[in-house]
């Protein structure tokens, strides 16, 4: 079986000759046009003039294009038909697309973007959480509340009480690869698209509204984009519509990639958020009742924001059993890039919140924080799930609207079915029924010798005048599906041929997260065979249909189960045909052989036999999760067909000077059910982890007055390098299988991961907490600056 | 004009190119070897990282701000270049494969290159050699577990005859001073050349230069490519100074000035990454008058001066002469830097640089401070600092409390009160003036705390 073995990247050997391709690789046609963007310097106005005639003469520039010469409006919004492909007379954020130049190379396009001159009769931006509230500007009519028991008595009758409020900044996504589009013009107006995306469904979608045919006359293809994280799940639709628009005016391929600061100023990031908090709790610091008010500053489009919002909410319990609680989510609309998906979906800025409380009542009672966390977790408790028959998808509403993004509207209101046990709930009202939170924090606790390292370090700090270190262990608990129920299915094509190798292909793209890798696998397994049977192939919507978002963590839990049913077909057709000309029911695949009774011949003779008996060897495979319910605007539901788990321990030391800060050592047990790629699961959790502390540590995105960021380049803005992980790193896999049916009893670890970068944020506030004796409030990002702040808060 | 270099083995012989193209532009767009990324198109994320091979060794530099007649008379190295004519991998390329080191792949090859690079020279200090690739899927582990593997195998055939193989021409082509783009073999021909064209650009390293081309689509008018002047070039040593030519790359500086202050070169090494210093010039570090680069304060606090030239003149000053003001240097048309000189002294110096990430990242401030103690006291203090100012500035009140003053913590606070006087930073994207200042007089404490014996450097500091 090749399941559950640590294979490496199906790509390794090419990635590490260069010969792997991306969307800028791809060897083009001659005559292929290049495109640029130009953008509003302004964040805020109405569009009076554009003076575009030294654009339009410069070198090598053919066409220049404004909103009036497009087809239409050739929206890209995946979601409320809000984004309109170049401003139409007012422009909404510093960065947004007026123009768009067709030339005939990059440098070209480029060059001639900066030699337009563009009046703007500015207004004033709505820029900050106070300009959107006293304006009143947001999405959705009002903030969206989700409540269980009676947060607000439970809060007057609690022993102790605090408020307070954690400031977290968004998250530039920085996938390497920058986004890009080449639409090719095929036969009788229609269009080949490459992207650079996690969602070509989408990309076909928005393609063919803008140029007016029906989504079978756009096919798009993506084999691999370098590195997505969220940011290429609906921030290529802009791309790929140009390209095809252009390469429609002019019969011509086209090709646009962004350059790195076009790529930061234009595309939407991660949402930042403030929580402020009042929360209710007794001596042994026993949570009672907990008030959370989460604005998130969204941008000036809706793109994913209600869902990643919504994602917010519904990980303000993170681990910890809330009993009396209240959430309220403001969904703020701002003269900024649209913020949109990033790894953890809001679910990191929900999950911060209630850590920092857990931070925020231990160090007032003068508690071990990890004793705080461990009194309010959730019981640990496991059923398995999944076991009966799926419940049905009702019939869709016709709608013109955007049905295959997260992004998509909710259809409230629905029938839930009643609660099987007598479990604890969320504060959605969903039973956790596989909680091993307790059991996984008191694994990593031990191996990672958290209580005396903790006391060691209570001694050092006493005698050190300048550097303080600290230690946190958090747990994650990250719930997995899509919170659009719809969205929670995909499709799989799979061919054998007459020599018995394999053509797999499905809906999920590759990202650089081993997904292609993992399904191969899977489809290996099903048929026995060693995996360099399997080809794998690229996305491609003419393949498999109405494919969802490669996204929610959710690649390997749908497109490995949708395989595994396509496989099956195949090889029960196979088993068929085997039984009856061997006049036996005992037939297994294993190890490239069929054994049928006595008889052993290869995949590859079963294949031909089958193929020469007239036996189809092609099957599309289809699943959906089952179990899901969701009422977003309720708040109440199944809205998770699990949940995957996991904690880490970080020591950090900081300096008290400047508040420079590193971490030491980093210890992780995380849970990915019974994996099926330890090597790629491990090296998700180690980059999630390192990604998570970005956010939470250098990662600043600074936008001036005026609404103009200034860290749209990596002179300005950080990611982690190198020297930046934690000197000791061990991560370990939980070794239990998922109690809910999934593919191969594995569980979804692309996202939950980045959550485990909290623990380095709360190592430095236990740092700061050793600097004196008052709290020190430290906020996110804590650079160097955020942690020195907080270190002269500690000392009044 | 023309260029030859060596590509992967093949010589390529370039006709009227123009002077501005990138390396890694033609690498993609005209030969289509793809395997060399653009992340950044500014150097600071290594996914375009090639080797460049000459009689000297063998350097990784960021190709996407590496003009082409940078590598005139060159060998060239791209990911494709690693293998074996057979096919058979490089160890890095194996090692990657084996730990897992690649995810989305993009990184890679970049990645790759450093990694045989580094493997190349002997170098195992692997945080440093990777510091400026950067990876956003691996957190790094992996990668860092693929280099420790390389490290442990021998260095194939195929780059061990790197150097045996040069072009056919090894001398720029463009003798012709009278020309708009020159790449003049000394610095007579340049000072002659630079005196006929003041309006022109001088490219050194071009790690700032070349940012004027891939992001500001600058016109740099006449251009002057420095690398074959040979006569700036070169470190001496006499009995008073250390005189350093401006062609000198960091990398150099950084190995030369680390036997006599150990913590200015700590500071360099943090200064953009191997394939920064290895382009970047101490010339140009001073030349471009930038208030944040990190040398200028270092060699202000030591004292450091300027030799400056401009056709058959010559003079001399002191460094910190040399920055007016924002933008203005003391600096003639036609006039260039030829070297800087650092006189011999007993080392009292400690290199602070602050910034956002510890590795590859601008300074929000950088202080440097050298004090002279006799007795107790401080007989001479120089602090300069980078990032307080529109120019590289030392803390003239600070100095004056601090001057004849006991070495105790007392005095530190006086004169830190007194830097008040010297700075008026500004707030940006990398630090507020308040930050700033409170740092820049923290770094008094922190010089204090250290000469005291205390453990103040978190780098030292292990689980």
């Amino acid at each position: 079986m090749s399941v559950a073995r640590a294979l490496p990247h199906d790509a390794a050997r090419l990635h590490v000759t260069g010969a792997a391709r991306y969307v800028d690789d791809i060897p083009t046609p001659k005559g292929t046009l290049h495109l640029a963007f130009g953008t509003s310097p302004a964040a805020a106005g109405t569009l009076r003039a554009m003076s575009l005639d030294a654009v339009k003469s410069a070198p090598g520039v053919l066409h220049v294009l404004t909103a009036e010469d497009l087809p239409g409006d050739c929206d890209v919004s995946p979601s409320n038909h809000d984004e309109p492909l170049l401003a139409q007379g007012s422009v909404h954020y510093a960065g947004q697309p007026l123009f768009l130049i067709v030339a005939t190379s990059h440098l070209a396009a480029r060059a001639a973007a900066r030699l337009a001159r563009i009046e703007i009769d500015p207004s004033d931006p709505i820029l900050t959480i106070e300009e959107a509230l006293a304006a009143e500007s947001r999405f959705e009519e009002g903030p969206r509340i989700y409540r269980k028991g009676d947060a607000q008595a439970a809060l007057a009758a609690a022993p102790h009480r605090l408020t307070g409020r954690i400031e977290m900044g968004g998250q530039e996504h920085f996938y390497l690869e920058g986004q890009a589009a080449l639409a090719l013009p095929q036969d009788n107006g229609d269009v080949l698209i490459h992207s650079s995306t996690q969602h070509p469904t989408e990309i076909q979608h928005k393609v063919a509204h803008a140029i007016g045919q029906p989504m079978h006359s756009v096919r798009v293809e993506t084999r691999r984009m370098g590195g997505g994280f969220g940011g290429k799940e609906s921030q290529g639709n802009a791309l790929a519509v140009a390209c095809a628009v252009a390469a429609r005016a002019t019969g011509r391929p086209c090709k646009m990639r962004y350059d790195r600061d076009d790529d930061m100023v234009i595309t939407g990031k991660r949402h930042d958020f403030r929580i402020n908090y009042e929360a209710g709790y007794d001596a042994k610091g026993r949570l009672l009742a907990i008030d959370f008010t989460q604005y998130a500053r969204c941008g000036w489009a809706q793109d994913l924001s209600l869902p990643v919002a919504d994602r917010a909410m519904l990980h303000a319990d993170n681990a910890y059993h809330l009993k009396d609680v209240r959430i309220t989510s403001h969904r703020l609309k701002t003269n900024t890039q649209s913020a949109t998906a990033f790894r953890g979906f809001g679910g990191p800025q929900g999950m911060l919140g209630i850590e920092r409380v857990m931070d925020h009542m231990a160090q007032t009672l003068g508690m071990d924080p990890l004793e705080v966390r461990r009194i309010n977790f959730y019981a640990d408790r496991v059923e398995e799930t999944g076991q009966g028959p799926a419940i049905d998808g009702r019939p869709l509403p016709e709608s013109a609207g955007d049905r295959a993004s997260r992004g998509a509207a909710p259809e409230p209101g629905r029938a839930l079915p009643p609660s099987r046990t007598d479990a604890q709930t969320t504060p959605y009202h969903q039973p956790v029924t596989d909680c091993i939170i307790n059991a996984l924090t008191d694994r990593l606790a031990q191996s990672c010798d958290y209580a005396e390292r903790r006391a060691r370090i209570a001694d050092w700090n006493a005698d050190q005048p300048i550097l303080k270190r600290g230690i946190a262990l958090t747990p994650v608990k990250f719930g997995i599906s899509f919170t659009l129920t719809h969205l929670n299915q995909a499709g799989a094509l799979v061919h054998v041929y007459q020599d018995g190798s394999i053509h797999l292909n499905h809906g999920g793209t590759e990202m650089g997260q081993g997904l292609f890798q993992k399904v191969a696998q899977v489809a290996a397994s099903r048929f026995g065979v060693p995996l360099e049977m399997v080809k794998i192939t690229a996305t491609d919507t003419g393949k498999v249909p109405n494919t969802s978002a490669t996204a929610a963590s959710s690649g390997s839990d749908l497109n490995g189960m949708a395989t595994r049913a396509a496989c099956d077909e195949i090889r029960r057709r196979m088993e068929e045909h085997l039984s009856e000309r061997y006049q036996t029911r005992e037939i297994t695949f294993e190890d490239g052989m069929v054994r049928i009774g006595d008889e052993e011949i290869t995949f590859a003779q079963a294949a031909l036999s089958a193929y020469e008996n007239r036996i189809s060897l092609s099957a599309t495979g289809f699943y959906k999760t089952p179990e899901i319910e969701w009422d977003r605007i309720r708040g109440r539901g199944r809205p998770f067909f699990y949940f995957a788990y996991g904690a880490a321990c970080t020591e950090v030391v900081i300096d008290t000077l400047t508040g420079e800060n590193r971490i030491l050592r980093t210890d992780i047990l995380h849970d990915a059910g019974t994996s099926l790629n330890p090597a790629i699961d491990i090296g998700q959790i180690e980059g999630g982890f390192v990604q998570g502390v970005g956010w939470l540590t250098t990662e600043e995105l600074v936008w001036d007055d005026k609404g103009r960021l200034k860290t749209h380049a990596p002179s300005t803005y950080k990611i982690p390098a190198c020297s930046d992980r934690p000197d000791i790193f061990n991560v370990v896999l939980w070794d239990q299988p998922n109690p809910a049916q999934t593919i191969y009893r594995s569980k979804a670890v692309g996202e939950p991961p980045f959550m485990l970068g909290i623990s380095a944020f709360a190592a430095l506030s236990d740092a700061v907490a050793a600097c004196g004796p008052a709290y020190g409030d430290l906020q996110a990002p804590a650079t160097a600056e955020a942690v020195l702040a907080a270190v002269e808060r500690t000392r009044g | 004009m023309d260029v030859t270099f060596l590509l992967n083995g093949t010589q390529v012989s370039l006709t009227d190119i123009s002077p501005t193209t990138t390396l890694l532009d033609w690498l993609r767009d005209e030969r289509g070897l793809t395997g060399t990324k653009e992340g950044c198109n500014e150097g600071d994320c290594g996914a375009c990282t090639v080797m460049v091979s000459d009689a000297v060794g063998h350097r990784a530099l960021n190709g996407c701000i590496l003009f082409l007649p940078q590598v005139n008379g060159k060998h060239v190295t791209t990911v494709e270049g690693l293998a074996a004519p057979d096919g058979s991998l490089h160890p890095a390329q194996e090692a990657m494969i084996t730990h897992h080191g690649s995810q989305c792949g993009f990184c890679t090859p970049g990645f790759v290159v450093s990694m045989a690079t580094a493997h190349l020279n002997g170098a195992r200090n692997h945080d440093v050699q990777l510091a400026g690739n950067l990876c956003r899927c691996t957190g790094y582990a992996p990668i860092i577990r693929a280099a420790e593997a390389t490290a442990e195998q021998p260095i194939p055939e195929q780059l061990l005859s790197i150097t045996k193989h040069t072009p056919a021409s090894r001398m720029p082509s463009t003798e012709d001073l009278s020309s708009l783009t020159v790449q003049p073999t000394s610095s007579d021909a340049l000072a002659d050349w630079y005196a006929a064209h003041p309006e022109g650009t001088l490219i050194a390293g071009a790690t700032d230069v070349g940012l004027w081309v891939t992001k500001q689509f600058r016109d740099l008018g006449p251009v002057a490519f420095l690398n074959y002047c040979s006569d700036l070039y070169g470190i001496v040593e006499t009995k008073d100074e250390l005189r350093i030519g401006a062609m000198t790359s960091l990398t150099e500086f950084e190995e030369t000035i680390a036997a006599r202050h150990p913590s200015f070169a700590a500071m360099i090494r943090r200064y953009g990454s191997v394939q920064v210093r290895n382009a970047a010039t101490l010339g140009g570090n001073i030349a471009n008058g930038s208030p944040i680069g990190d040398s200028p304060p270092a060699l202000i606090a030591l004292g450091a001066r300027l030799h400056l030239r401009r056709g058959d003149t010559r003079r001399e000053i002191a460094l910190e002469d040399f920055f007016i003001a924002y933008g203005k240097q003391d600096l003639q048309p036609g006039e260039f830097v030829e070297a800087v000189s650092i006189p011999n002294q007993s080392d009292r110096l400690r290199c602070y640089k602050l910034s956002k990430r510890f590795d590859q990242d601008i300074s929000a401030v950088c202080g440097c401070i050298a004090m002279g103690l006799e007795e107790g006291r401080i007989a001479q203090a120089r602090l300069a600092y980078g990032g307080m100012a529109g120019i590289p500035k030392r803390a003239s009140a600070a100095e004056e409390v601090l001057t004849g003053a006991p070495f105790e913590i007392e005095t530190m606070r006086r004169a830190m009160a007194a830097m008040k006087d010297d700075f008026e930073p500004l707030s940006d994207m990398r630090a507020s003036a308040a930050y700033r200042m409170k740092t820049a007089q923290n770094m008094l404490l922190r010089y204090f705390h250290e000469v005291s014996g205390a453990e103040t450097d978190l780098q030292r500091v292990q689980a």
